[in-house]
């Protein structure tokens, strides 16, 4: 049994060392996670808030899809992304395989059902709150989900970090899609399950500390940046 | 705020040039070895030649060469390696060094393999035992080698009881799992070396030369798609094949043992 | 001021849910030179005639006509104020954001209603801080923004005391009196006698009684509002 605390007396020299090669896996990972993120949230946002003001007849069926796909396994989504962009696929021609855009592209399709979801039940929550209203003042359907965007956006981002969390720490999907190439697509994840292979628990484990550190500064500066913090209750 | 975000985004997104590319699947034995850190410098210093490697098991490596996702393939499994050439996934073969397998398993060894003639005989005393084994089971290069052992014994390795455990999974983690449940497992000797996590286990027998094991180049045929560097992979061939690779090859040594012999005809 | 949005007209209007009636069959004309006054007892579908009046409850049947149809000209206060999670000048400024009203004048209609109902000193804090009566005064400023020609309220001040009561009132008499069109629900017998122009009194989700307040309180035509009015249990 490897002690914990090899672990991390292995992430403090790593950090300490100033080690160039994982500070370009770190700064590798945090560019393909924010990156799946923004494009995430740019498609899971709006789709959610609309789920929460606007009944239409797939409504119901597209909730419980959006809520069933976010139990996908990454490596199936892996393995789809994978066959579509392989070369002998229908997307080979873009050359996308085995490299970070591939890594963007299976991320944003595990994350986006996850802010989704969470993003629709906060918004169904607001929208309870403020249907009268909105309704009364004779918004169109565009203000309403503008509003509720706004005015939810400190839910919007639990859900977003959220997402931000699944991405950063998913393994399977980016492995299969991305290789797991020295440089080129090894991130926080893939290096921690290469060194588990290898055996060498230690470094694995530094690793791994080495990644929650780093999700807890994005959550703080992200916290920070929008301040929303100061702003009280919500 | 802004330009926070922008020098965040600049640090980001910024990435140097780079000289010619080409991607080789390789099985995780060759990588677990540590002679691609070796190796990848050389050529990088030689031919001015990124080699972007796909560490991955036998089968995989074999499946991207077939879609045309890699240029070449290193892998060692050679009736897998003749289908492949023969069913025109790839060019031609091309043998480049060997290494071998080893017997791995507690230190105890219950089944005394230690004393065994041959490796036909060591799979003869775990069966007879019913020691624990741990198998790769994921169709790769090493799995195919163990099987082959069985085979040459005489046994039936889809018959055994749940003494005989195939993990599925690969290399490293199949020696982890062996590690904890103090397990034989068969291995090729350059994960074993590299392997951190031996906890009871150590090398119980080898040097049978039914356990060598080859491996060969195999470029991928450059007609699957306009994308294939038939001509980068011609040329890393011939570098894997000159007296500079015998010597950085035959010269890598982990605890002082050497790994890999080269084996590849002008 | 007479707003050219009456008379408003409602003809055999009902509204339904799930198989049953909340209000209807119910004619009614309404062209008031002064506050109307809704009264009857709890669940004799109050709430939903001024919704429908509104126009945010949908009918089975009949239909609601206003003489000149703008939504915008009508706005509607909920029994429980809903407050915008923004600050305070916010809340005031959405309905005009809304309208694309340009910004000199989005300032200048919230400053003057910060100012009116004594909540400028506190405008940048969350709305959602205030106490029940400053939610509600908020939220009839904020209907008021656009300057309607009829406001609905919806015992705008059944969770309120006497003292966030009495300021609610005053505003209201002042808003009435410079020419805006109320239209109030409330089961504050007092508040209808100090407010009512007119009286429309319901029962069972028709209206069982209507005409000018003071003829109404004096002389009811029905005993169901002479026992109403006495303060007896109407069902």
């Amino acid at each position: 049994m490897v002690d914990i605390w090899e672990g991390l007396s292995a992430a403090f020299w790593l950090i300490v060392h100033f080690d160039a090669e994982l500070w370009e896996i770190s700064l590798r990972s945090l560019r393909v996670t924010l990156t799946a993120l923004v494009i995430a949230s740019a498609i899971a946002i709006p789709l959610g808030t609309y789920l929460a003001v606007q009944r239409f007849r797939y409504r119901r069926f597209t909730i419980s899809m959006i809520n069933a796909l976010m139990g996908l396994p990454p490596v199936v989504v892996g393995l789809v992304v994978y066959i579509l962009l392989s070369r002998s696929g229908p997307f080979g021609v873009l050359n996308l395989l085995f490299t970070p855009t591939a890594m963007i592209i299976a991320q944003v399709i595990i994350i986006t059902p996850v802010i989704a979801s969470i993003a629709h039940q906060s918004m169904r929550e607001l929208w309870a709150e403020y249907h009268d209203l909105l309704i009364s003042l004779n918004t169109s359907k565009w203000q309403r989900i503008l509003t509720l965007v706004r005015d939810g956006r400190r839910n919007l981002l639990t859900a977003a970090l959220a997402g931000f969390g699944r991405a950063i720490g998913e393994v399977g999907a980016i492995m299969i899609v991305g290789g797991n190439i020295d440089h080129v697509t090894r991130v926080l994840t893939t290096a921690i399950a290469l060194e588990t292979g290898k055996g060498d628990f230690a470094l694995a484990l530094g690793l791994g500390f080495v990644l929650i550190g780093l999700a807890i500064v994005v959550n703080l500066a992200i916290h920070t940046l929008s301040r929303t913090e100061r702003e009280g209750q919500w | 705020m802004k330009r926070i975000l922008a020098a965040v985004t600049m640090l980001l997104w910024t990435q140097a040039a780079s000289a010619e590319e080409m991607r080789m699947a390789v099985t995780t034995s060759f990588d677990n070895s540590g002679l691609a850190d070796v190796l990848l410098p050389a050529i990088k210093t030689d031919l001015d030649l990124d080699l972007r490697l796909l560490v991955v098991g036998t089968g995989q490596a074999l499946r991207l060469g077939e879609a045309g996702d890699v240029d070449a393939v290193l892998v060692h499994s050679k009736a897998a390696e003749e289908k492949f050439v023969a069913e025109g996934h790839g060019t031609h073969r091309r043998e480049i060094m060997y290494n071998d397998f080893v017997f791995v398993g507690p230190n105890a060894d219950p089944a005394v393999i230690a004393d065994a003639t041959s490796a036909a005989d060591a799979v003869q005393r775990i069966e007879a035992a019913k020691a624990p084994f741990v198998s790769r089971g994921d169709d790769s290069g090493t799995h195919k080698a163990e099987k082959k052992i069985w085979a040459s014994a005489g046994l039936d390795s889809a018959a055994f009881g749940d003494w005989y455990r195939p993990v599925g999974a690969g290399m490293g983690a199949a020696l982890n799992t062996a590690a904890g449940m103090n397990a034989y497992i068969v291995a090729d000797r350059a994960s074993w070396l590299n392997f951190g996590n031996k906890g009871d286990l150590g090398l119980l027998y080898s040097g049978d030369p039914a356990l060598f094991n080859q491996y060969a180049l195999l470029p991928v045929n450059p007609d699957k798609n306009a994308n294939i560097r038939n001509d980068l992979a011609m040329k890393l061939e011939a570098w894997l094949t000159s007296p500079r690779a015998a010597e950085l090859i035959n010269g890598y040594k982990i605890n002082g043992e050497a790994l890999f012999v080269f084996n590849a005809t002008p | 001021m007479v707003s050219s949005l009456f008379p408003l007209k409602l003809q055999d209007v009902a509204v339904r849910r799930q198989g049953k009636r909340i209000i209807g069959p119910i004619d009614l004309v309404l062209n008031p030179h002064g506050p109307t006054i809704v009264i009857g007892p709890n669940g004799s579908g109050k709430t939903t005639l001024l919704r429908v009046m509104h126009g945010i409850e949908r009918i089975n049947d009949g239909s609601v006509t206003w003489t000149a149809p703008d939504p915008s000209k009508h706005a509607f206060v909920f029994q429980s104020p809903i407050v915008l999670r923004r600050s305070v000048a916010e809340n005031l400024a959405y309905p005009l954001r809304l309208l694309k009203t340009p910004a000199g004048q989005i300032r200048e209609t919230v400053g003057y209603w910060l100012d009116r109902i004594g909540l400028a000193s506190g405008q940048n804090s969350p709305a959602t801080r205030l106490s029940g009566g400053e939610r509600q005064k908020l939220a009839i400023a904020r209907a008021l923004v656009r300057k309607p020609d009829v406001l609905f309220l919806d015992e705008p001040c059944a969770n309120l005391d006497g003292h966030a009561t009495r300021e609610i009132e005053t505003l209201l008499q002042e808003i009435a009196a410079a020419g805006t069109q109320l239209v109030m629900a409330t089961h504050d017998m007092g508040q209808a006698r100090r407010l009512a122009h007119n009286l429309v009194f319901m029962l069972d989700g028709k209206i069982h009684e209507t005409g000018p307040a003071k003829t109404k309180f004096s002389a009811p035509q029905t005993e169901a509002l002479a026992a109403f009015l006495r303060g007896d249990i109407v069902t």
